[in-house]
């Protein structure tokens, strides 16, 4: 029955959260903690020819300072720094030796009695340096970017592009009306609130436990163990709390590898907190040039999509992701092509930053399908529903559910649209001029093999225990909801551990597929616990559920009840009491079925509204309605928070994100959150969230996830609106005032 | 960030004797740009004095009919200030338009004259940097430059003052009351911040050992026909990429005086007494805004990311006069244009 699944219910963890009582990685204390400073590159491409630290050491309070000349021994072979989602190539490795492949890469790490000390002592290590030529501008490596290699394994293949279909080109040729466009994003960083950090408690017999900020504690831990060739039983990674990571958590980070480095060096507790601007060398979402081509019959269908996509990656590793397969998957059409090529920078890896491909890719697909309305004078609503797609074209299947034709009406039945204007410019309201556009989204329905354990009291707590992670999303809060219901339980009885790798195996919390792993992998186990129950009650004398199959009862109320005779039910205390047990405790793995006859995705529709100065050209988003179909929402308030943050992000990604790179010095010039602007208040207006019906059985709890579906679309969404609003195409983001020249 | 040593001064007089003789001594009051400055090795004071208890909280009255404003009132006390609010709107506004609510809580008058560039070089120790370190070449020229100036520059820096309450200062004409432990003196706001010519390390006509004491206002207010239109990357806390500040005093349509000063754009806040002059005695429309725009524009350069600018302070410069024309001065909650 469900009590909690599906309502608002505010976030368990709300109140530690806002009385401080939640623990971030960097609040862990314990007598005799010693602090961690990094020294940092300021070359691009290069080695270090010398590395100066008297001045350093004479500091006061300066303990140690570790260089690639003096550390601890590390692994010496790629195969050991390749944590769980690592691309193809060879991992970057913090201080291991003098080569130095971006600039902000961590070359020292000064360890102090305090972090003042430690910071002021990283500024006096001297470096003198032998420089290459460095390339950091994916506009001059745009020739030289190379096609992406035949995938290596099958996690390779699900990034790499589809097989062509039909024949575009031809097509495309023949085609009534042709839309051709290229668009821009630039790289764009996750800025989470918390910077990252690691406190290393260094046990008397060598044992670590890590705090660390990360999206998944069990990455870590393995990770560390190869690195270091420790036992992991020797290391225990936790994560209690997450201030937010957007993907930046999901690889192991260099401040763990420099604060174990140190704990093991000088044998003690060790802290390291990185700085704002020695977090944008973290990861980030490439850069990308977009090429789409369209081609469309007079009546609005389409006969041809070409999209080809040139994305950055570092040196040294090989991140892509699908960039170019969304254009083929979202809309029906015969005839579909791809290309994808890498430009290799000298620029630290780029990593998964929300919906990551998705987000990119759908700007561009959205921007050329609203051109391509104009070019049919076609409302860009009534163009998707001409070309809706009721199967997944790649592999020519259906989809387990689709409510995208009901995210298209609800949103624009909710945003007015059909009082639009179909002329640009014709829309104002006083001195400014008023656009509307619309754009689609669609993310995956993912889910991943996790492990459960629920432990039962008699007195009707259960502790629920997975080494998942909640990077904010509020995995604390489903998890109670979902076991309370499972178990029958009031929500308050309900206790969640998570983040710490010594509870059963989760992946790590990425690609929108934990809510839906954990919360069936909660209800897997739960049946084991009701299983167990009945097994004892049964032995009760008269049990009023002898000769009753596992099947036929449920738990509710504390109770297990016959589902065809409620009168007959027995509690859980009476159950394990007469049994004499105090606690029952079961650990159960969810597989996911592999149901590879269906597609699964989510959707969305998102209309956005801008208003614009015509003579100054300053851009306010005033509504957004987004509309998703995501399966069961399984908390109304934290899906409608997660949404809101993704459109929020959206707007940001539109109108004011860009990391801007110094390609002279190969040196990101904007490394902080004053000048790296992402949207404030003042940016952010009406944002209307509506969750659409989207019964799934693609899973027993019908759960698709929507941790990424609520950005992918917007930005395409409100460039439209511009373009309505100005008459101005503005296909390179972020879309800045000058950019419209009115 | 650097040790330093902290000393605290209890008065003026304090105060001054103890940053004489001292050239790496820095004086703190809000510190909501030195200490960002400090954490990033930009500013290396060896001592820091406090200033925070000396006695320049007040805002008076002066004999002549202006306002005194003590170089240690708030950005937030001052905005919201009922004689500034009612006589001196255009600061009010300006103050209202920069950075937020809890800086503008911590900064001080006379800190916010002393704010120095964003330039992202600046700030960047990795980097040369002609301001920070005399002679070693200017990155922005060549380099990422959005934010940079399009008028005043030199070939040494081309970097803006990030003020808007020092914008809305020079429209106002304030005169800067500072004191050292040779005597008091005065200097008039147009003096008080310099264009980077080949000494781009010094921001102002502030002598080494002076202290700023008060901003003292002149009568004169424009608090009828005024305005402060700032234009950003996003609608709020961020530097002006153009901010105009405008004050007139109409006769009917008839222009009888008019100042207008920029920020966002120079070293300085900039003023031009030509671009002025072409406005008085004429009708106060959007002919004469534009030619007034471009008197103020005519020799004002772009580099590779900031071209934009001219065209954009053409046009904020009509807008704003036009604000400022019509009585309907820009708002800085609502983030409508007027």
């Amino acid at each position: 029955m469900a009590h909690y699944i599906g309502t608002p219910t505010s976030r368990v963890d709300g109140f530690a959260k806002v009385t401080g009582a939640a623990k971030y990685a960097a609040e862990f204390n314990v007598p005799g903690l010693v602090y961690g400073s990094v020294v940092t590159s300021t070359i691009a491409k290069g080695r270090i020819a010398r590395i100066d630290l008297s001045a350093a050491l004479r500091v006061e309070g300066v303990l140690d300072v570790l260089t690639h000349e003096n550390r601890p021994t590390m692994a010496d072979n790629d195969q050991a720094y390749k944590d769980d989602v690592a691309p193809a190539g060879s991992p970057f490795r913090p201080l291991y030796d003098g080569r130095i492949m971006f600039s902000g890469q961590p070359i020292a790490l000064v360890v102090a009695q305090t972090s003042e000390i430690a910071r002021f002592a990283a500024s006096l290590v001297r470096v003198d340096y032998e420089t290459d030529t460095h390339i950091t501008d994916v506009h001059c490596q745009r020739e030289a970017a190379i096609p992406l290699k035949p995938p290596g394994d099958p996690i390779e293949a699900m990034f790499t592009p589809p097989k062509t279909r039909g024949r575009p080109e031809q097509a495309l040729a023949a085609a009534a009306v042709r839309h051709a466009g290229e668009y821009y994003v630039p790289i764009e960083h996750h800025n989470p609130m918390e910077l990252f950090a690691s406190t290393v408690i260094y046990d008397g017999d060598g044992k670590l436990t890590v705090y660390d900020k990360t999206q998944g504690v069990q990455n870590v831990q393995h990770y560390l163990c190869r690195v270091f060739g420790m036992k992991p039983e020797d290391v225990r990674v936790m994560s209690p709390f997450v201030g937010g990571a957007f993907g930046s958590g999901l690889r192991p980070q260099f401040q763990v590898v420099l604060a174990v480095l140190a704990a093991r060096a000088l044998r003690r507790s060790v802290r390291v907190v990185l700085t704002r601007p020695q977090m944008y060398v973290l990861g980030y979402r490439p850069a990308m040039i977009q090429l789409i081509e369209l081609g469309a019959n007079a009546d609005g269908t389409l006969d041809a999509i070409m999209h080809d996509a040139i994305t950055v990656t570092s040196r040294y590793e090989d991140f892509f992701r699908q960039e170019t397969g969304w254009s083929g998957l979202l809309y029906k059409c015969a005839n579909a092509g791809y290309k994808h090529k890498l430009a290799r920078l000298d620029l630290a890896t780029p990593c998964d930053m929300r919906a990551p491909s998705a987000t990119t890719a759908l700007f561009a697909l959205e921007s050329a399908m609203d051109e391509l309305a104009v070019a049919l004078n076609l409302d860009p609503l009534e163009l998707r529903l001409r070309c809706y797609s009721e199967r997944d074209q790649h592999n020519d299947l259906p989809f387990s559910s689709k409510a995208l034709r009901e995210c298209y009406r609800q949103g624009a039945t909710a945003f007015g649209w059909d009082k639009r204007n179909p002329e640009a410019r014709s829309m104002r309201d006083a001195g400014d001029l008023v656009g509307w556009g619309m754009a689609t989204g669609v993310w995956e329905a993912l889910q991943m093999p996790i492990t459960v354990r629920i432990a039962l009291s008699a007195n009707g707590h259960a502790e629920v225990a997975c080494a998942t992670s909640d990077i904010g999303t509020g995995s604390y809060t489903i998890m109670a909801q979902v076991a309370a219901d499972m178990l029958g339980l009031p929500l308050e009885n309900i206790s969640i551990n998570l983040g710490d790798s010594s509870l059963p195996q989760s992946p790590v919390e990425g690609g929108s597929w934990i809510a839906a792993s954990v919360s069936n992998g909660i209800a897997t186990t739960a049946d084991a616990i009701r299983d167990e129950l009945l097994r004892l009650a049964k032995q009760m004398p008269g049990s009023p559920l002898a000769n009753i199959a596992s099947g036929e009862v449920t738990l509710a109320d504390g109770k297990l009840i016959s589902k065809g005779d409620a009168s007959r039910s027995v509690s859980i205390t009476d159950a394990m009491r007469h049994a004499a047990v105090d606690r029952i405790e079961q650990e159960k793995t969810y597989n996911p079925s592999n149901d590879v006859t269906r597609a699964h995705n989510t959707h969305s529709a998102i209309f956005a509204e801008v208003k614009v100065d015509e003579q100054i050209g300053v851009i306010r988003v005033t509504r957004v309605v987004s509309a998703i179909a995501a399966g069961r929402i399984l908390n109304t308030k934290t899906a409608s928070s997660q949404i809101l943050g993704g459109v929020v992000w959206g707007i940001g990604m539109a109108l004011h994100e860009e990391t801007l790179i110094d390609h002279k010095v190969g040196r990101i010039m904007n490394a902080n959150i004053a000048e790296y602007h992402v949207p404030v208040n003042a940016d952010i207006h009406d944002i209307k969230v509506i969750f659409v019906d989207e019964p799934d059985d693609s899973n027993p709890l019908g759960i698709k996830g929507l941790g990424e579906i609520g950005i992918v679309g917007v930005a395409a969404a409100i460039a439209n609106a511009v373009y309505h609003a100005t008459g101005k195409r503005v296909r390179d983001l972020p879309i800045t005032l000058d950019k419209l020249r009115l | 960030m650097i040790s330093f040593r902290y000393a605290r001064a209890n008065d003026v007089a304090d105060a001054v004797r103890q940053i004489a003789g001292d050239p790496d001594a820095k004086f703190v009051a809000g510190g909501t740009n030195l200490i960002d400055l400090m954490k990033m090795d930009v500013e290396r004071p060896t001592k820091v004095i406090d200033i925070t208890r000396l006695p320049l909280k007040q805002v008076e009255n002066t004999p002549g009919g202006g306002l005194r404003i003590g170089a240690l009132v708030r950005n937030s006390d001052l905005a919201y200030h009922p004689q500034v609010e009612a006589r001196y709107p255009v600061l009010a506004s300006a103050i209202m338009a920069g950075a937020s609510q809890q800086l503008r809580n911590m900064a001080s008058t006379g800190g916010d004259l002393l704010q120095r560039t964003r330039c992202c070089y600046f700030y960047d120790t990795a980097t040369p940097c002609n301001k920070r370190e005399r002679g070693s070449g200017c990155s922005a020229i060549a380099g990422q430059n959005r934010m940079h100036a399009i008028l005043g520059a030199s070939d040494a820096c081309i970097a803006t003052h990030p003020s808007d309450m020092c914008v809305a200062l020079a429209l106002l004409e304030a005169k800067v009351h500072v004191s050292s432990a040779s005597g008091d003196r005065v200097i008039a706001f147009a003096e008080f911040h310099r264009l980077p010519g080949e000494t781009p390390e010094r921001d102002t006509n502030l002598d080494a050992g002076e202290i700023i004491t008060a901003v003292e206002l002149p009568p004169k207010g424009f608090a009828t026909n005024y305005t402060y239109l700032k234009i950003r990357d996003r609608l709020s806390y961020a530097f002006a990429l153009v901010s105009v500040a405008v004050g007139l005093e109409l006769d009917g349509d008839t222009i009888n005086d008019c100042r207008f000063a920029l920020g966002g754009v120079a070293h300085k806040p900039w003023r031009d007494p030509r671009a002025e002059a072409a406005l008085r005695g004429r009708r106060a429309n959007a002919a004469t805004f534009a030619d007034a725009a471009d008197v103020l524009l005519r020799d004002a350069k772009g580099y590779a990311h900031n071209t934009f600018k001219i065209d954009l302070a053409r046009r904020c410069i009509s807008r704003a006069l036009m604000q400022a024309a019509r009585g309907t001065p820009q708002s800085q909650s609502s983030k409508k244009i007027a």
